[in-house]
C-alpha cells in the first residue's frame, strides 16, 4: 500500500519554507496557520497509514496541496516566493493527472503509464532544480539582509553614541562657557589689581619720597622763618632811626626789608613748588603730554631721591653729580610719568651704591649721576650709579613685572617695568640698560621730541 | 677781629648771617666770609692760610660733604687747628658721633637757634 510521501514533504517544505520568509519578514500573522498546516498534514499522513485509505486521501493531499500552492501565490506579502511555490506546481498537475487518468480511463492509463512515469520525473527534476536555485537565491538574499541588518545595527549604534557624543559635547561646551566666564572675572580682577599695584608703587615711591621731601620743605621753611625774624629786628630797628631822624640809615635798613621779604617770598614758592610736586606724583597721571624742563625735573628728583634714601638710612652718603646739558630746551612729555621713571631709576642707582658700600671695598666713593642731552631729534637722560652692577644671569629679567633682587618687602618689582612702559609705549622712547659686574650700570633714556 | 668762614650750598645764608650778626659785624667783632661747597672752603682755606679761626659748616652738600671737609680740615692744620662747628638737618647720632670723631668741636641741627649760636661764638672765641 503507497503512502503519500511526495505530497507530505512538499506540504512540509513548503510550510516550513513560508514559515522562515513570514519569520525573517515579521510576518507574525502568518505563524499560526503555518502551524495547522504542520499538524494537518501529519494527521493526514498518519490517518492514511492507519486506515490504508491512500485510494481516498490521495485526493484530500491533491486539495490539500492546491489550496496551498494557490494560496501561496495567490498572497501579495509573499510575492518573492513565487518562484519558489512554482516548483511543485508542475509536479501537483502531473500527480493530479496521473491519478486522475487511472480513475477516468485504466486502460488509456496503462498503456501510457511510462510517459506519465517519465512526465512525473521530469517534474522531480524541475522541483529539484528550481529548489536548489531558489535556495542559492534565498541564501544569497539572506547573505545581503543580514549584512543590510548588521550595518542598519552599526548604523543605529552609530546614531546612539552620537546623540551620546552631542550630550558630551554640549556639557563640555557649558563647561567650558562657565570656565571662560571663571576667566574673564579673573582677569577683570586681575586687572584692577594691576592697576591697584600701579597705584600702590605710586605710593611707595612717594613714601620713599617724603622724608626726602620733608628735608627739601625744612630748608625753605628755614629761611622764611629766619628772614621775617630778622626784618622783625630790622624794623624795630628802622623805627629807633626815625626817632632819632636819621632818615637815611632808615632807608637803608628798609632796603633790607624789602630784599628780605623777596627771600621769604622766593623760600615760600620754593616750598611751594615742592609740594606742588609732591602732589602732581602722587596724583594719577593725566596722560597729557605738557612741555616740560627736563633739567628741572631731573634735578628736583635727584635732590627728593637721595634725601629720601639720606632720611632713611642716615649712614648714607653719596656724591652726586649733575651733568644737564643747557640746550635741552622745553620738550613735551607727561612730565608725572617721566618724574616717575627718572626717580625710579635713580632710587635703583641709590640702592645700588650703598650695597656695595656695605661690602667696604677700600676706598670707594659711591657715585650716582643724571646727565641730559639734546641730540638732533631727540633728548638723553643717563642715570649713572658706579655699583656692583646687574649680574648677567637676572640682566633679561628686570623688565619683567615683579622681578625684584630686593629682599621681600622691599620693592615692588614692578618700578622699571612700568618705566619701560612709560618710555617705551607711552612715549616711543627707548630705554636702554649697560652693566658691567662689579663696576656700575647706566640706564639710557631716549626720548624723541616731536612725539 | 675774628673770622669765620661759614660753608653752605644755600646761597641765601650769606643775606641771613650778615643781618643775624650785623651788630657784632659793624662793631667789629665778627667777619664773616663764605665758600658755598666743600671745595670752595678748601680753596679758600689754602688762599688765605689760617685767617679763619672758626668754621660752620653744613653737613649735606653735593660733591664733597661736610663731614669730608671736618677730615682735611683737621688733618692738614694740625697746630693749632681752627675750631669747626657742623651743622645739619640731620641730627642723628651716626652724623653726630662722626662729627665728634673727625674732630668737631661742635655740632649744631638746623634751624640754626641763632641766639643760641651767638653765646657758643662767644664762649669758644673771647
Amino acid at each position: 500500500m503507497p503512502l503519500s510521501f511526495a505530497p507530505l514533504v512538499v506540504s512540509l517544505v513548503l510550510a516550513d519554507k513560508i514559515r522562515k520568509y513570514a519569520r525573517v519578514n515579521s510576518l507574525q500573522q502568518w505563524e499560526k496557520p503555518l502551524r495547522y498546516t504542520l499538524v494537518f498534514s501529519v494527521f493526514l499522513i498518519s490517518t492514511e497509514a492507519v486506515l490504508s485509505a491512500y485510494s481516498i486521501t490521495k485526493w484530500i493531499w491533491h486539495v490539500y496541496l492546491i489550496a496551498m500552492i494557490a494560496f501561496s501565490l495567490e498572497q501579495k506579502e509573499l510575492r518573492k516566493l513565487r518562484m519558489f511555490v512554482l516548483a511543485f506546481v508542475p509536479f501537483e498537475i502531473v500527480s493530479l493527472i496521473t491519478d486522475l487518468a487511472e480513475v477516468i480511463n485504466v486502460d488509456f492509463f496503462s498503456a501510457n503509464e511510462t510517459y506519465f512515469k517519465n512526465a512525473m520525473s521530469l517534474t522531480y527534476i524541475w522541483m529539484v532544480a528550481i529548489l536548489f536555485s531558489q535556495n542559492r537565491q534565498f541564501k544569497a538574499a539572506e547573505k545581503e539582509r543580514i549584512k543590510r541588518q548588521q550595518e542598519d545595527e552599526l548604523n543605529k549604534a552609530i546614531a546612539i553614541r552620537k546623540v551620546e557624543l552631542e550630550g558630551l559635547v554640549a556639557e563640555r561646551t557649558a563647561e567650558l562657557t562657565a570656565q571662560k566666564e571663571e576667566l574673564e572675572l579673573t582677569l577683570d580682577e586681575l586687572r584692577s589689581t594691576q592697576s591697584q599695584l600701579i597705584q600702590a608703587e605710586k605710593m611707595a615711591s612717594l613714601g620713599e619720597l617724603t622724608a626726602g621731601i620733608a628735608h627739601e620743605i625744612q630748608n625753605p621753611l628755614n629761611f622764611v622763618n629766619n628772614f621775617s625774624e630778622v626784618s622783625k629786628e630790622l624794623l624795630d630797628e628802622m623805627m629807633a632811626e626815625l626817632d632819632k631822624g636819621n632818615n637815611n640809615d632808615a632807608k637803608e635798613i628798609a632796603s633790607d626789608i624789602i630784599q628780605n621779604l623777596e627771600k621769604i617770598n622766593h623760600h615760600g614758592k620754593r616750598a611751594d613748588a615742592i609740594v606742588k610736586g609732591m602732589l602732581q606724583h602722587s596724583r594719577s597721571s593725566s596722560g597729557q603730554k605738557e612741555p616740560t624742563d627736563v633739567n628741572a625735573l631731573a634735578d628736583e628728583f635727584l635732590r627728593l631721591a637721595y634725601h629720601g634714601l639720606r632720611a632713611k638710612d642716615k649712614s648714607f652718603n653719596a656724591t652726586l653729580k649733575t651733568d644737564l646739558d643747557a640746550n635741552i630746551g622745553i620738550i613735551k612729555v607727561i612730565p608725572q610719568d617721566i618724574g616717575r621713571v627718572i626717580l625710579n631709576l635713580l632710587t635703583n642707582a641709590f640702592y645700588a651704591v650703598n650695597e656695595r658700600k656695605k661690602l667696604n671695598i677700600a676706598g670707594y666713593e659711591p657715585l650716582v649721576s643724571i646727565r641730559t642731552k639734546r641730540q638732533e631729534n631727540k633728548v638723553e637722560i643717563d642715570v649713572s650709579d658706579n655699583g656692583n652692577g646687574i649680574p648677567q644671569r637676572v640682566i633679561d629679567k628686570i623688565f619683567q613685572p615683579f622681578f625684584t633682587t630686593k629682599p621681600t618687602g622691599e620693592g615692588t618689582g614692578l618700578g622699571l617695568s612700568l618705566s619701560y612702559d612709560i618710555i617705551v609705549k607711552g612715549h616711543s622712547g627707548e630705554l636702554r640698560v649697560e652693566t658691567r659686574e662689579g663696576e656700575g650700570t647706566v640706564f639710557h633714556i631716549q626720548l624723541p621730541i616731536n612725539a | 677781629m675774628v673770622k669765620i668762614l661759614v660753608v653752605d650750598d644755600e646761597r641765601d645764608i650769606q643775606a641771613l648771617f650778615e643781618q643775624r650778626f650785623r651788630k657784632e659785624i659793624k662793631n667789629g667783632e665778627l667777619e664773616f666770609v663764605f665758600a658755598f661747597s666743600g671745595e670752595e672752603a678748601i680753596t679758600y682755606m689754602k688762599d688765605h692760610d689760617q685767617e679763619a679761626v672758626l668754621i660752620l659748616s653744613d653737613i649735606n652738600m653735593p660733591g664733597m660733604s661736610g663731614l669730608e671737609l671736618l677730615r682735611r680740615i683737621k688733618e692738614k692744620y694740625e697746630v693749632p687747628p681752627p675750631l669747626v662747628m657742623m651743622i645739619t638737618a640731620y641730627g642723628d647720632t651716626e652724623n653726630y658721633s662722626l662729627a665728634m670723631q673727625l674732630g668737631a668741636d661742635d655740632f649744631l641741627t638746623k634751624p640754626v637757634d641763632f641766639t643760641a649760636l651767638k653765646e657758643k661764638l662767644k664762649a669758644k672765641l673771647v
